[in-house]
């Protein structure tokens, strides 16, 4: 297992030619801290871009900050955080899950277009990234969108390798938008809520005209492992809202009248409310993952979200709803009958998922993602080659074969 | 004036043959062939350029789609996918040799959910429409193209389109949740649905702003919000370009993103006045609209901080709204400006470049040398908040001297655009008024890049040939 780790994108590019040239498998890490996810990579040779770091640029009057692929992104989040500003997605960090230790890189979680609980209404990751550079699997360096925020000349690659997981290209460089962060917090939790009702309640929270930024629902077990919520006792629905002070203190009382029929209420402050996202935000309520168990992400409509927790818990497992109910992160026992009974129920809402952690035994041998339909399958089969024509990023990632 | 490739002879040779071909497959009432008839489908919104399709096939139904396509990709015949036909960049605008496919018919609301906040439609339910179909119970579709009367959805997809407020709510991009597509041999395919975020590539993030490139868009998924409590509009107005730029940054820089940050320049100032009557300040050099949203207290306390901050800029003067007809009355001469230009000039191209904000004053500085040494007008209207820029060339039609100067014009903003660290394009797409501009902001590799992809969606480069890729490269497709 030979390990490259250059700085300048040149080299990068130049160790992908000499890859595609001999036709060598490659596996492309940041930090490494998400080589769990999805189907293990079967490659010789790590291409990690850790590197390859630094912030380029940062106009906060024009919202815009763009970074090389390997810069840590807690180091972004700190410049921004020094002019008042956020990353829109607040992108979760994972390693407790993933049983990762790691300071996870930008490339990583725009490749994975991982977001936290704000994308239900702010937009994923993908969303803000309006440029990157990256090369591909031939190692020539191409680039899509631009530092501005709006812009459609040509194709928008940017979307398609946000989430790609490295299988088509190496980013390299992203440029991202980025937002004032707000000036308070505060949480709107009614507890004693089943998932049906919940869910309910998220619904009528996000259809208010109350500007409610992330909605969360937390079954009695999970709700307990946060501090700020083990008073509750109950499974608890959380709406969180996010403004000036002014418009804080009076959307939340407004939100609390709206749902009465709901429940009665309790308004969180502003110090609990940001821990308690920030929890929800790692999927910190599912507790600590044990060896012999797997952990499912699943996007379903958010009223088909409880749907998944009965699933979840017909198997014994942890689950909870972010994203309005939309957002399921379970874990239960790592066995090829659990992830069958879970994706059926998930494939039976019209949804998706991720498997995001098993034994590599295990997620070799699944669909970790949903296969697509034969024509869809094809199309990217050919986009695969029209990046990466001799199928040497990150084989296997995704799909096998591909 | 940009060339249009030749027809395939053999295809206006079978013209005949073709048409009863889509007659089998449509409706009787859903093939064009007359001339007179085909005449209406010649041209977009760049109305500069015209060209009578071979045939226009107007299907009811994604299964027709899919007849009609298959058909056109066993016959190697060229398709221009087709909404309302209100493109800016000629996105819509016809070949000799290709069929339309106008999707104007496939005009139905399929489902609307309160819950979930989404809404599916047919490709052509016009962008208004959506918001009139679920306005009722409180809701919107949030992304509002100026032409969004007639505009339709299926097109907004395809030209990623923007609108005054995607300041705070996003492009379509960000509004959506699924499409169903027609690929060119006919195919159905279901992308995402009502869920959010692809588990596999983000095909609904590539196809948004494809521009017709890679499928035929038939159904779409678009997500809907809660209307806010209220909005309200203010008026600024400075004496120098400079001077409200530096506001612009102030506002935002302060934390607040307003709903919307419209900039006017002292042309389109006066245009829009003589329209509108919306008393706009005319010995002002530069003028923002600003709007923000929420409850009356909510709007008052962000009026309230946004005029501080422009007191400090020395405003000519400031005028917050007090109640919802001013503000209408604001927006009226900004929502008019197309209009207010087309009064004081026969013709106008409006253009559609992006710039990084702070380069907005310089920018305007470099149009006003152009627009001297072109001997053309121009009036600037301006996205501050995302740095979306629209100049507005008046030229006059009837002169074809003076309309080849107003292309040139154009493509000198563009450059400069792409030359400041902005793009060709902010939301009208490339089309193919801006087609032969690509290499100015893409190297060879990049638009290589593209054109594969556009290959593993569409082989034989059937679908809008000769749009977004430059001529030569759009018909051969990509080793």
């Amino acid at each position: 297992m030979s390990v490259l780790a250059p700085a300048e994108e040149a080299e990068i590019a130049a160790a992908i030619a000499e890859a595609h040239a001999h036709a060598t498998p490659l596996l492309l890490a940041g930090n490494a801290t998400k080589n769990g996810l999805l189907r293990p990579v079967q490659a010789a040779t790590t291409l990690s871009l850790k590197h390859h770091a630094g912030i380029t640029l940062y106009a906060p009057n024009e919202l815009i900050l763009t970074a090389r692929a390997g810069t840590k992104l807690a180091d972004i989040e700190a410049a921004v955080a020094e002019k008042g500003q956020q990353i829109i997605a607040e992108p979760p960090d994972l390693g407790a899950l993933l049983g990762e230790e790691g300071a996870q890189t930008l490339g990583g979680v725009v490749a994975c277009n991982l977001s936290g609980p704000r994308r239900v209404t702010a937009g994923a990751m993908r969303d803000h990234v309006m440029g990157m550079r990256a090369i591909n699997g031939a190692g020539e360096v191409i680039h899509s969108g631009g530092r501005v925020l709006k812009n459609v000349t040509g194709l928008d690659l940017c979307k398609l390798l946000a989430g790609s997981f490295g299988t088509l290209a190496a980013i390299t460089e992203i440029a991202l938008k980025v937002l004032p962060a707000s000036e308070t917090v505060a949480t709107l939790a009614i507890a004693g809520l089943d998932a049906r009702k919940g869910v309910a309640a998220l619904s009528a929270a996000l259809g208010a005209p109350f500007g409610v930024s992330a909605a969360a629902w937390l079954p009695r077990a999970e709700a307990a492992r946060i501090p700020a919520l083990a008073g509750f006792a109950a499974p608890v629905a959380l709406m969180r809202i996010e403004d000036f002070r002014p418009s804080v203190a009076y959307r939340s009382e407004r939100l609390r009248a709206a749902l009465t029929d709901f429940g009665k209420g309790e308004i969180i402050a502003e110090a609990p409310s940001r821990v308690l996202w920030r929890a929800v935000r790692d999927a910190a309520p599912l507790g600590a993952v044990a060896p012999g168990e797997a952990v499912w992400r699943v996007s379903v409509r958010p009223s088909a979200g409880p749907g998944i927790i009965a699933a979840a818990d017909a198997l014994g497992g942890r689950a909870f709803l972010d994203w309005g109910g939309g957002l399921a992160w379970i874990v239960s026992g790592a066995s090829a009958e659990n992830h069958r009974a879970i994706t059926a129920a998930v494939r039976a809402a019209g949804g998706v998922w991720w498997l995001m952690r098993a034994p590599d035994g295990l997620r070799a041998s699944l669909d970790v993602i949903p296969p697509e339909p034969a024509s869809l399958a094809a199309i990217t089969r050919r986009v695969k080659a029209a990046f990466d024509p001799a199928f040497i990023l990150n084989p296997g990632r995704l799909y096998a074969g591909l | 004036m940009i060339r249009l490739p030749d027809p395939k002879p053999e295809t206006l040779a079978a013209r005949a043959r073709i048409v009863a071909g889509l007659r089998a497959l449509l409706p009787e009432s859903g093939v064009i062939a007359e001339p007179l008839r085909l005449k209406p489908y010649e041209t977009d919104g760049l109305a500069a350029y015209r060209q009578v399709p071979l045939a226009v096939a107007l299907p009811e139904t994604t299964e027709q789609v899919a007849a009609v396509l298959r058909f056109c990709h066993e016959n190697g015949v060229r398709v221009v996918p087709r909404g309302a036909g209100t493109s800016l960049s000629g996105g819509a605008l016809p070949l000799a040799d290709a069929v339309v496919v106008g999707l104007m018919r496939m005009n139905r609301v399929l489902a609307i959910d309160y819950a979930d906040r989404l809404a599916v439609v047919q490709a052509g339910v016009t962008n208004i429409g959506i918001t009139e179909a679920v306005r009722a119970a409180g809701f919107f579709y949030a992304p509002d193209p100026s032409s969004q009367l007639a505009c339709m959805i299926g097109g907004n997809v395809n030209m990623n389109s923007g609108g005054a407020h995607c300041l705070k709510y996003g492009v379509t991009a960000n509004n959506l949740l699924g499409l169903k597509i027609v690929t060119i041999a006919g195919e159905i395919i279901e992308i995402g649905g009502a869920h959010l975020d692809a588990a596999g590539y983000d095909w609904l993030g590539l196809l948004t702003g494809s521009e017709g490139q890679l499928a035929v868009v038939t159904e779409v998924t678009v997500r809907i919000l809660r209307s806010p409590e209220g909005a309200r509009a203010m008026l600024a107005a400075f004496r120098s370009n400079e001077i409200a730029g530096a506001c612009v940054d102030a506002i935002i820089t302060s934390g607040i993103i307003p709903v919307a940050l419209e900039f006017m320049d002292r042309p389109a100032i006066h245009a829009c006045e003589a329209f509108a009557h919306a008393g706009y300040p005319l010995d002002a050099e530069a003028m923002l609209i600003i709007e923000v949203e929420g409850s009356i207290q909510e709007q008052d306390d962000l009026l309230a901080r946004i005029k501080e901050i422009c007191a400090r800029f020395d405003p000519i003067s400031l005028k917050v709204s007090q109640s919802a007809e001013e503000s209408a009355a604001i927006w009226k001469g900004r929502k008019g400006a197309f209009g207010a230009v087309g009064r004081i000039s026969p013709d106008y191209l409006c253009m559609d470049g992006t710039i990084p904000t702070g380069r907005l004053p310089e920018v305007l500085r470099r149009i006003g040398e152009m627009s001297d040494s072109y001997g053309l007008k121009v009036a600037n209207i301006f996205h501050a908040g995302d740095g979306n820029l629209h100049p507005l060339i008046m030229f006059d039609a009837n002169d074809p001297e003076s309309f080849h100067r107003a292309e040139a014009f154009g493509a000198d903003i563009l450059k400069l655009c792409v030359e400041v660290g902005g793009c060709l394009t902010g939301e009208h797409g490339v089309g193919v008024e801006k087609r032969d501009l690509m290499p100015a902001q893409f190297t060879a590799i990049d638009l290589d890049q593209q054109r594969r992809i556009k290959t593993a969606f569409d082989p034989d480069w059937l679908l809008n040939t000769a749009k977004v890729f430059p001529l030569t490269d759009a018909l051969a497709p990509a080793a």
